[in-house]
């Protein structure tokens, strides 16, 4: 059964739509994370299943209860806000424990929850300090840790990891997903780092301008891009997009543009007859393209060379065009050289120029 | 050297007219009101003329009954209104802390009797006070109830200055108090509806608490004013009936022009003073202690990070 559904759900600030129709479902025990760029609407969409904002249109469901009108504490959810938003004027055991003193826990259960929780997180040691005289991540624990005491049904996060440096955003992150397996609940999670989404989430919703992109496993966005937007967002070093037209040798369809013509399988070839003579825009990931010395290949010029190790990251031209190419190669690659590359036939990504929908 | 001993006064020299020009204004006439206060000094004299008489104008206040009894109605005024405004500013604030329509002008209307001179509100309280045409005997009239004498039965009097005080200095606290809850950090505030509190306990729990030090500050200030106040109840009572709503200042004002007894006028006045000062070293250490506070956070935030 699914757990969260939002239907057709709608939110207007005054003449401004921010969420236009969305709709979305929620497995039980599922982490769904949503990711876009800033501004798309993924907050307000949170802060509406939270219940902190109040929905415009639509509906949105836990189980077969309509919250939609609902007061944030009667809809089972604990929350992990972006800039923490702990008490200042409580120490570490009271944020955590203050959920549960308004439900009447008694004192023992408290305790005994909120000494657990902080032996887990590491903050045994803080419990009576206050939130300014923490470290940045720790302040970040204790805004997980309240949110863990509760039992509730839900949790919703926020860009939880956004105000942590690199290093400690790794490990946070790693706990994170440590964590979601343990607990099994349902996780909502908001982010604008696709990493932090592909590597936490069961399933990824991308967000643009308040609508869905699409909804899928890591593996299916990353593979299965159903349109330009998300092919670009998911993917690191984002994929390079080129301008290419689809011509008709002999019965193949060939991807051609300035520099390069690459054929289509046959199956391919046959569903985009139509497009034949049309533009279209080629899309291929930076680890799409495989050195090569067979005819046809494309000839790179190296402009620029990552070395890091098992791998390069080489800026090369094409047709005029900026291309990333990754290459694992354990020498490094001389800016200056000329290399050759054939594409991969699952990595060649086409979209229609105008609609920018996957063919 | 000398060059080293010019370098180090010359931030003294040009301090120095801005702490001759504070000497001279500030604490002179405090100067002048404590040596005064030691003389039984009639306004007819030079004060060259007026006889020292240490410390009498002092110790016979403290035996006057009258004196004692002034301080006593200006405590119990201060200590009522300030609390009844903290009450009500602070209250109204947490009520029109929202963003609806026409709310930004109801809180325009809110703060204008504040900006009434005193004179003007007294005056005015006064008409609405008078015992046959003011507003609320007429009132009380209409609707078929005794009058009530306002302003010439003791308790009365004393009730009816309150409530203009009230009337006029809420807003102040209204609007500070607005101030304080608007910057208080609101993810917090949502956080607390999150864990489940609801309205009330999110005031009681989370709000109050975070407007505490703007709160204690706004007493404090309102407090010292309280004790200041005459105007109002000059032009509202002048005093009476009886002692009833004799305040100190009005009775310093009447010690020094009907009296005529500039020293005790003086020494009163050192008493009002010590008082305050106590309220105002009170504030000050208030604010100092806060500081060393957010010291101490910081630098264990520092050491744990
Ligand atoms: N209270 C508000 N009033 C008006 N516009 C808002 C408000 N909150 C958010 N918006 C607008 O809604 C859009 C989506 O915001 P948000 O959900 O915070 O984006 P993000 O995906 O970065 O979390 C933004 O364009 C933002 O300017
Ligand atoms: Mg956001």
């Amino acid at each position: 059964m699914p757990e969260i559904r939002l239907e057709n759900l709608r939110k207007d600030y005054g003449a401004v739509t921010v969420i236009e129709d969305l709709n979305l479902s929620m497995e039980d025990g599922e982490f769904t994370v949503l990711v876009g760029p800033s501004g798309c609407g993924k907050s307000t969409t949170l802060r509406m299943i939270a219940g902190l904002e109040a929905v415009t249109e639509g509906r949105i469901m836990i189980g077969d209860r309509d919250v939609s009108r609902l007061e944030p504490k009667e809809r089972d959810l604990a929350m992990v806000f972006q800039d923490y938003a702990l008490y200042p004027h409580m120490n570490v055991a009271k944020n955590m424990s203050f959920a549960l003193r308004l439900a009447r826990y008694d004192k023992d259960e408290i305790h005994k929850r909120v000494s657990e929780t902080a032996e887990i997180l590491g903050l045994t040691d803080h419990l009576q300090r206050k939130p300014a005289e923490l470290s940045g991540g720790q302040r970040q624990r204790v805004a997980m840790g309240r949110a863990l005491v509760r039992d509730a049904g839900t949790f919703l996060f926020d860009e939880p990891l956004s105000n942590l440096d690199a290093k400690l955003r790794g490990q946070m992150r790693g706990e994170l997903a440590l964590m979601s397996q343990r607990i099994n609940k349902n996780m909502i999670y908001v982010t604008h780092d696709q990493v932090e989404a592909m590597t936490l989430g069961d399933r990824i919703v991308v967000m643009k301008f308040g609508k869905i992109m699409q909804a899928g496993t890591p593996e299916e966005l990353y593979r299965k891009p159903q349109n330009k937007f998300v092919a670009g967002f998911i993917g690191s070093p984002p994929m390079n997009f080129l301008p290419a037209e689809l011509r008709d040798h002999g019965g193949t369809l060939h991807v051609e543009g300035q520099g390069f013509s690459v054929p289509l399988s046959a199956e391919r070839s046959a569903s985009l007859k139509s497009y034949t003579n049309q533009n279209v825009h080629l899309g291929v990931r930076p680890s799409g393209f495989v050195e090569s010395d067979a005819p046809g290949a494309i000839e790179m010029p190296i402009v620029l060379s990552e070395y890091i190790g098992a791998q390069s990251v080489l800026i090369s031209e094409l047709g005029g065009q900026q291309v990333t190419i990754e290459l694992n190669s354990l020498e490094p690659v001389r800016i200056g050289e000329i290399r050759h590359f054939t594409i991969e036939r699952e990595e060649l990504h086409l979209f229609d120029p105008q609609t920018e929908a996957a063919l | 050297m000398k060059t080293a001993l010019a370098n180090r006064m010359t931030p003294y020299l040009f301090l120095a007219p801005a702490g001759i020009v504070l000497v001279a204004a500030l604490l002179y006439p405090i100067g002048y009101m404590i040596y005064a206060s030691f003389l039984d000094w009639n306004p007819s004299q030079r004060i060259g003329e007026a006889d020292w008489i240490g410390l009498r104008n002092y110790t016979n206040l403290l035996g006057d009954a009258a004196f004692r009894e002034s301080f006593w109605v200006t405590i119990k005024f201060a200590a009522i209104v300030v609390t009844l405004e903290m009450v009500l500013g602070v209250g109204l604030a947490l009520l029109l802390d929202r963003n609806l329509r026409g709310m930004s002008i109801l809180r325009t209307l809110f703060i204008l009797p504040m900006m009434i001179a005193p004179i003007v509100v007294g005056l005015m309280w006064r008409y609405m006070y008078h015992p046959t045409v003011g507003i609320f005997n007429r009132t009380l009239e209409n609707i078929g109830l005794p009058t009530v004498p306002w302003l010439s039965d003791g308790g009365w009097a004393f009730t009816s200055i309150i409530i203009a005080d009230v009337w006029q200095w809420t807003p102040f606290i209204f609007i500070l108090s607005l101030a304080a809850l608007q910057s208080l950090p609101q993810s917090a505030i949502e956080a607390s509806r999150i864990d489940g509190a609801s309205a009330w306990q999110t005031i009681l729990y989370v709000k109050l608490p975070l407007m505490m030090p703007v709160l204690i500050v706004t007493a404090l200030l309102r407090l010292i004013d309280a004790f200041k106040v005459l105007e109002v109840i000059l032009v509202l009572t002048n005093g009476g009936p009886g002692l009833s709503t004799e305040i100190l200042s009005l009775r310093i004002a009447r010690t020094a022009s009907e009296f005529r007894e500039l020293g005790v006028a003086a020494a009163m006045s050192n008493f009002l003073l010590i008082l305050l000062l106590v309220l105002t070293v009170a504030m000050y250490l208030y604010g100092k202690a806060a500081e060393l506070r957010a010291a101490r956070l910081r630098a264990a935030a520092e050491e744990a990070a």
